[in-house]
């Protein structure tokens, strides 16, 4: 009972606050509202890089081509020694016949020229599809393989896609940096926000403290003013993130440029952005509120 | 049984100016002690090591059991809630009410309503002002405001009230009636009350204990005593 009255005592205070420094909060608010767009931005773009990184990485398969000559026992040993690489995580065999059928399949010009061929004369090989655990140890597993007898070539999807990757994450690590420096910068402009109205409850406090309010009774309608601050910031950049994510969705119908880049299902993702948003502006808030506080409630 | 214990106190300031010299006092519950001295005495600095607003730099004060020296900061609450504390200046909120701003050292510490209630118009009574509970402090005289401070420090009935100048910005007419008020409050509620003052007439009147400081040296502890220069 005693924590509720303090509590709603808090909560009216700090509407109070907030009403009687009106343009101060309207600064604060702004400011965080230009944060959290940028932030959420920064968010979406990571979350959706992340996705098809790993997209891609899941795809990236090593083929392995045996040599012509191969016949059925090679390919048993070939297939114990992919097996025993601990790198592995799952393989496919396909023979040239299956090659063959698949490329007719594909294609009608293939489908044509490939018909008259014997086997005995056909230029395609036999392959292991290897799929890997460990992305970035993929030259070294494609190496030992390549040692093993009757093997003839090894391919990986190494150059674009890598580059790609790369480039990304990057993007990534440049857009983290521009956020930290706004959510610092954020931080400090709640700072001046609560300092000026503790400044204006100066009186108010040093009477509370007289008569023996605790500290944290003293602090908490400073906090919750952060905190609103806070929550009304993130408004706009919840509309923005949500409306703007499910537009730029149906505008690239779900993929950028090729399909290998897949954008991330709007739904739930936009919502857990948005609750994401919504907490960092709370915490910020907090965090702001908490700090300019803690330096006037010394005696 | 002594409420108030010091032992060997220094206060000393950061900017290197001592303001108390190894002080011992003894202050027994229920009693009503003036402090007198000059300005520049020590009288303020004392009352503020009571209310732990300063810390003594050597020795010990020892208020109602609470070793005020070693309260932590966030502490420093426990103390307030066993004492009342007047200043020359009233310090009121002026945009509340007699009423509220007497409640309001009571909502602080999150008490219940209608506790609030009984203990506020109590207190109000005591003070002789529960006629204009609705009255905002800027209509009242400075008396009147004093005395609402009053009723304010005594609400939560606490054991110890200080007193800093209470008397300062009052004439000796008005004066005389705070000191009516105090002496009632301790009769009847059995406050103890520390007073600082430099206001002869007063202390000449009232024939209570003094303590007499000069140079932050304690020069007379007298029971039923008069102001000495």
């Amino acid at each position: 009972m005693k924590l509720f009255r303090m509590l709603g005592r808090s909560i009216r205070d700090a509407i109070k606050s907030v009403i009687r420094n009106f343009s101060l909060s309207l600064a604060s608010i702004s400011c965080i509202t230009i944060t959290l767009i940028i932030v959420s931005v920064a968010l979406i773009a990571s979350f959706n890089v992340q996705n098809f990184t790993e997209a891609i990485e899941k795809d990236m398969t090593i083929v392995v081509f045996l040599e012509n000559e191969a016949n059925e026992d090679d390919v048993k040993k070939v297939e114990q020694e992919i097996k025993s690489i601990s790198n592995v995580e799952k393989y496919t065999y396909q023979t040239k016949q299956e090659v063959k059928e698949k490329m007719q399949e594909e294609s009608e010009v293939f489908n044509a020229v490939l018909d008259n061929w014997e086997d005995k004369d056909s230029p395609l090989k036999d392959t292991f599809q290897v799929k890997i655990k460990e992305i970035t140890a993929i030259k070294n597993t494609a190496e030992k393989i390549e040692k093993i007898d009757k093997v003839s070539i090894v391919r990986y999807g190494e150059g674009m896609v890598d580059k790609m990757v790369k480039a990304f994450s990057s993007i990534q690590k440049i857009t983290y940096g521009i956020v930290i420096a706004l959510v610092i910068v954020t931080v400090f402009l709640i700072i001046n926000t609560i300092k000026l109205t503790i400044s204006a409850r100066k009186r108010e406090i040093g009477i509370m403290r007289l008569v023996g309010a605790s500290n944290l009774t003293i602090k908490i309608p400073f906090i919750i003013e952060g905190m609103i601050l806070g929550l009304f910031g993130s408004i706009v950049p919840v509309l923005v993130t949500t409306y703007g994510y499910l537009a730029f969705y149906e505008h690239f119908d779900g993929y950028l440029y090729s399909k290998l880049i897949q954008l991330i299902k709007p739904e739930p993702f936009i919502y857990q952005t948005s609750l994401i948003i919504v907490g960092i502006g709370i915490l910020v808030g907090m965090i702001g509120s908490a700090s300019a506080v803690k330096k006037y409630l010394k005696i | 049984m002594d409420l108030i214990r010091i032992k060997n106190v220094d206060k000393r300031y950061k900017n290197g100016v001592t303001a108390i010299y190894d002080l011992n006092l003894a202050i027994e519950k229920g009693s009503f002690v003036f402090v007198i001295g000059s300005s520049g005495s020590g009288k303020s600095t004392l009352i503020k090591m009571l209310y732990r607003e300063e810390k003594p730099t050597k020795g010990q004060v020892i208020v109602g059991g609470l070793d005020v020296a070693k309260l932590k900061n966030k502490k420093v609450y426990k103390l307030r809630r066993k004492l009342g504390i007047v200043f020359q200046d009233y310090r009121l909120l002026p945009k509340l009410t007699v009423y509220e701003n007497v409640a309001f050292a009571l909502e602080c510490i999150g008490e219940k309503k209608d506790i609030i209630r009984t203990k506020v118009l109590k207190a109000l009574e005591d003070v002789g002002l529960k006629n204009k509970v609705h009255e905002y402090p800027g209509n009242l005289s400075g008396g009147e405001q004093q005395r609402v401070a009053i009723a304010r420090a005594i609400v939560n009935d606490p054991k110890l009230l200080l007193c800093d100048e209470p008397t300062g910005n009052l004439d000796p007419e008005k004066s005389m009636e705070i000191m009516k008020v105090l002496e009632s409050i301790n009769k009847s509620r059995g406050t103890t009350i520390i007073m600082a003052t430099h206001d002869k007439e007063i202390v000449n009147r009232m024939k209570k204990q003094v303590i007499t400081l000069k140079d932050g040296h304690l020069v007379k502890f007298k029971q039923k005593g008069t102001y000495v220069e």
